[in-house]
């Protein structure tokens, strides 16, 4: 760890453009407590990117909680509601929506009533479960950014490891406090395996 | 790879028992998993088990077509048995399905970290179970183009499904528990599948594998919002698995065909899901693991712990089994009464007494450790488990079908050629897609699995507990 070191020192000078920089951890610990010294110094738009959820990173890094469960609630409702007005208007109404093709009709099936509450329970349940699945995975994908094809971090053959072994801590250019001279060294009092810097 | 052997299935009260064995870094583990999609070429067996099952599942689709052509008549279904092996398949392979939501959902829920190192292809074998089981019903309707008609599509007829029968019940409940478990597999897939993008040694891998993993690359940010909708998936798996054989058990329940009609199915058929489900696991990872070099993630604890729930539930199934013989004489009604004791030595007597020894009888054998930890015994066992469930799905509805209330309306159900080639051939298709996942994703979470190492604790470097750990686990693996 005493071998820190930077590929390209001369990377911002040759071109303008740059992502941010990045420094390469070999163990959780190391990134969490350097987690929470660039926390501490007022960064904003930094990020630890690792193989897997290092346990209380999101702490050290003073990650707010998300906001998916609250939407992820709604997205069940959606469910609720849907599967609801789904049964009763095709089961037991006479409701005419020319446009959408929708006819209601009344079954009469052994003499229960039109809305049998206890029969729409497991059609209302699964469509619950359905939607609020569905919005959680899909929720999480938007509010994370993703799919995308393409990232500057991928240009560094070095953060191939992030999914393999390696932990990197990662400061943006576009951050406020963000100097590339003086970035970089602090980043290197955190004691990193190593630094690099990466091109937008 | 190492090939020491170490017991890990000892237990020391107040010690956690490690479930990686053999492996002190991540990069070690990532590269010992990711070498069975690496590997130049397949295993040999890989091979061999490829060719017999994709030639069966190519059968299987030939059948269907003849099916589709010819009519359901070519099945040995007639009246009073309208549903034998179509509907007996459709509940069993809806059933294998169970453990692996069990395994990924529940366990999760209940911080049982020896889920990681099977889940994955517990989920795998969930999602090919589930299109085994849809594949039935689908063809069973004998008019399939008109299959459409039981979902709430607006049509020309003005005609729409009839939402109070049990059989609707079915369709959203297994449609929403295959969508379901497809996300919930995908995502947990998708940080390994960036780790095989990162790895990958052609472009063709690149470009697909990073298609898959949807620019994946790591993020705390975005690991703090995935494993929230991760825990999320996980709680609404939980009750929609239970609730799955469920509405399934409601087909039989809901009627009035005695032995059909009874309080016990829920639950009775929830227990038997996850039993065979279990079995099935088991019978899947044994060789797997051989296959290819998984000993260390599949560890002997792991199977141990599956034949331990595959006792337990074994259990609840004979225990459901007396209830419902119990019930039968106690309710005085002659129908119910006649239908049991016609199950057990009836004409069908055969294929009860298969059930209850194979699902009763056989599973009582992992009382004993030294048979819990005996890979060719559990092996065996997992396969009898297997032929016992399927046998008890025929017996619930072969039997009380054949023989209700009027005996002039009795019969006597035998399969044709098509009928047992179909269920081959179901079984042909289940083992070709497992082993495409086998070969071609991530068949263990790495990223999970990497996450319950004890090196993974960031905490680890305070006041040396690590160290003490460590030789803790140390001893203990030795003992």
């Amino acid at each position: 760890m005493s071998d820190a070191r930077s590929v390209q020192p001369a990377a911002s000078a040759r071109k303008p453009k740059t992502y941010g920089l990045i420094a390469e951890f070999t163990t959780p610990a190391d990134i969490y407590h350097a987690a929470e010294k660039v926390r501490d110094a007022g960064f904003k738009w930094w990020d630890c990117c690792t193989p897997f959820p290092v346990h209380g990173l999101d702490k050290a890094m003073g990650i707010r909680p998300t906001i998916l469960p609250v939407l992820v609630f709604f997205g069940g409702l959606t469910g609720t509601t849907l599967a609801i007005l789904l049964q009763v208007v095709t089961n037991a109404t006479r409701i005419d929506l020319p446009f959408l093709f929708l006819h209601g009709y009344n079954f009469m099936i052994s003499g229960k009533p039109f809305i049998s509450g206890a029969a729409f329970v497991p059609v209302t349940f699964e469509l619950t479960v359905l939607l609020a699945s569905l919005s959680s995975f899909g929720l999480m994908l938007l509010l994370n950014g993703l799919p995308r094809l393409y990232h500057p971090l991928f240009k560094s053959v070095r953060f191939a490891r992030a999914t393999d072994d390696r932990f990197f801590l990662v400061i943006e250019a576009r951050d406020p406090k963000f100097q590339q001279q003086r970035t970089e060294e602090f980043l290197r009092s955190l004691h990193p395996a190593a630094i690099e810097t990466v091109e937008a | 790879m190492s090939t020491v052997i170490i017991d890990n299935t000892v237990d020391v009260p107040g010690r956690r028992a490690p479930l990686v064995l053999n492996h002190s870094d991540f990069g070690s583990v990532t590269r010992d998993i990711c070498q069975v999609n690496e590997s130049p070429r397949p295993p040999k067996a890989w091979t061999i088990a490829f060719v017999i099952a994709a030639a069966w599942a190519g059968f299987f689709g030939m059948l269907i077509g003849y099916l589709i052509f010819t009519g359901v008549g070519v099945w040995g279904n007639n009246n009073p048995v309208m549903w034998a092996f179509d509907i007996t398949n459709f509940v069993f392979w809806v059933g294998i399905g169970h453990a692996g939501t069990l395994i990924s959902a529940i366990l999760f829920l209940f911080r049982q970290k020896w889920r990681t190192g099977i889940n994955r292809f517990a989920e795998a074998m969930t999602i090919f179970a589930v299109i085994c089981a849809g594949t039935f019903p689908g063809i069973h309707i004998g008019r399939v183009w008109a299959a459409y008609w039981l979902f709430p599509i607006p049509n020309q007829m003005q005609m729409w499904p009839q939402f109070r029968s049990p059989l609707l019940w079915d369709v959203f409940a297994v449609g929403t528990y295959f969508t379901v478990s497809l996300v919930f597999w995908y995502m947990g897939m998708i940080p390994d599948l960036a780790t095989l993008r990162d790895r990958a040694n052609t472009k063709l891998k690149a470009i697909l594998y990073g298609l898959f993993s949807l620019g994946w690359r790591g993020s705390n940010r975005h690991w703090h919002r995935y494993e929230r909708a991760y825990l999320l998936l996980a709680a609404l798996s939980t009750p929609l698995v239970l609730s799955v054989h469920s509405v399934v058990s409601f087909d039989f329940a809901v009627s009035q065909v005695p032995g059909w009609h009874t309080t016990i199915f829920p639950p009775y058929f929830v227990a038997g899901a996850i039993f065979s489900g279990f079995a099935m696991v088991v019978t899947l990872a044994v060789p797997a693991r051989a296959i290819f070099g998984l000993q260390d993630f599949i560890t002997m604890r792991h199977l141990e712990n599956m034949n331990k729930v595959i006792l337990l539930t074994g259990c609840m199934v004979g225990f459901a089994y007396s209830m419902e013989m119990f019930i039968a004489w106690y309710s005085g009604s002659m129908y119910e009464k006649f239908a049991f004791i016609n199950r057990a030595f009836g004409q069908y007597w055969w294929a009860y007494w298969i059930m209850v020894s194979c699902n009763v009888i056989t599973p009582q054998i992992f009382w004993f450790k030294w048979v819990r930890t005996s890979v060719p015994i559990m092996f065996a066992a997992s396969l009898l488990v297997n032929v016992g469930m399927w046998f008890e799905r025929f017996v619930i509805i072969v039997t009380s079908l054949a023989q209700d209330f009027l005996p002039s309306s009795w019969g006597y159900y035998k399969p044709t050629w098509v009928d047992i080639c179909m269920l081959i051939g179901s079984f042909g298709l289940f083992c070709t897609l497992f082993l495409l996942f086998m070969r071609y994703l991530p068949v263990i979470a790495m990223a999970e699995v990497k996450g319950v190492m004890p090196q993974a604790n960031p905490h680890a470097h305070h006041g040396g507990q690590h160290h003490e750990e460590a030789r803790l686990e140390k001893e203990v693996a030795h003992v």
